[in-house]
């Protein structure tokens, strides 16, 4: 098993299978995207409390639930660097930031439009949101405590500490509903009884969901190969790779 | 048609959401592509300085 795990693990080998792998993360993604906005803004039917202005669920609550699932994935990642050395699950951590991050900043701000029609305000500081709010500052704390640290492997670590210690706002959103009486609506998915939502509304959120969950390893994918060349890039792999791209 | 655009008069807040995530998704992945690009550049002639040298 751990020999596996280094063998995939290892810069070459995986910029080599993430390579192969893009194409068809994409086309997956697009796809699904594709089935998912059919499904929300085209089969769904109206709400009968907030009319069509319902339809912003599917932006909104796919990208809140990334947000928070992009920031697990980085702390555990930061983690696994942290604890084993493993030099994939550093870069992993770092380039899952600025996707975090654009999910965070899409939830807020779709949110936002949301919450004019229906609130009657752009923004209010209430629980849910102003945590929120806070994962973004977290993101952009991790982003730019990167790139201050010349070292990779030294901001990589510190990186991954300040991950970890702001994993405590996590289960601060996740329950900001159920604590504090907020604006905010409860859930209505992730409801341990029946959810409350018709089928017809619910399934292309749940499309919209997989279809972001599909993106995120997409563009982490992405993003990983160019962090990979950068840091390796006085490595011999790096180097036959050069001349290889030189002669094509 | 026109009443798909209208969304019952929320035309603007949904479809400004709908704007602000392809534009948000669209970023994430022509970013590293062209980072990728200019990395490779960047490698490969600095290591046809290294090999000048020599």
């Amino acid at each position: 098993m751990m020999k596996f795990i280094h063998k995939t693990a290892s810069p070459p080998y995986f910029y080599r299978l993430s390579g192969l792998w893009i194409p068809w993360l994409g086309a997956i993604t697009l796809l699904l995207l594709i089935a998912g906005l059919y499904g929300g803004l085209i089969a769904a039917p109206t709400d009968y409390q907030q009319g069509e202005s319902y339809r912003i669920i599917y932006i909104h609550v796919p990208a809140a639930w990334m947000s928070l699932f992009i920031y697990m994935a980085m702390a555990a990642a930061g983690a696994i660097g942290l604890i084993w050395r493993i030099k994939l699950a550093e870069t992993v951590a770092v380039c899952s930031a600025p996707i975090g991050a654009g999910f965070t900043l899409l939830a807020l701000v779709t949110g936002s439009l949301w919450g004019k029609p229906m609130w009657g305000a752009w923004w209010v500081w209430d629980a849910r949101l102003t945590a929120e709010l806070l994962l973004l500052f977290l993101y952009l704390g991790v982003m730019s405590l990167y790139v201050a640290i010349p070292d990779k492997r030294v901001a990589s670590r510190a990186v991954a500490l300040l991950a970890l210690v702001g994993m405590v706002n996590i289960p601060i959103i996740h329950y900001s509903v159920e604590w504090w009486n907020t604006l905010h609506q409860g859930p209505t998915v992730t409801k341990f009884d029946k959810p409350s939502i018709d089928m017809r509304m619910l399934l292309p959120l749940l499309i919209m969901a997989v279809a972001f969950k599909i993106y995120y390893v997409w563009a982490l994918f992405l993003r990983v190969r160019v962090e990979l060349l950068e840091r390796e890039r006085n490595t011999q792999w790096v180097k036959e790779l050069l001349h290889q791209s030189k002669e094509a | 048609m026109k009443e798909f655009f209208y969304m019952g008069g929320y035309g603007f807040y949904v479809w400004s959401s709908y704007a602000v995530a392809a534009l948000i998704l669209i970023a994430n992945i022509i970013l590293p592509i062209y980072q990728r690009k200019s990395m490779l550049n960047k490698l490969t002639k600095q290591l046809e300085r290294a090999e000048q040298l020599k």
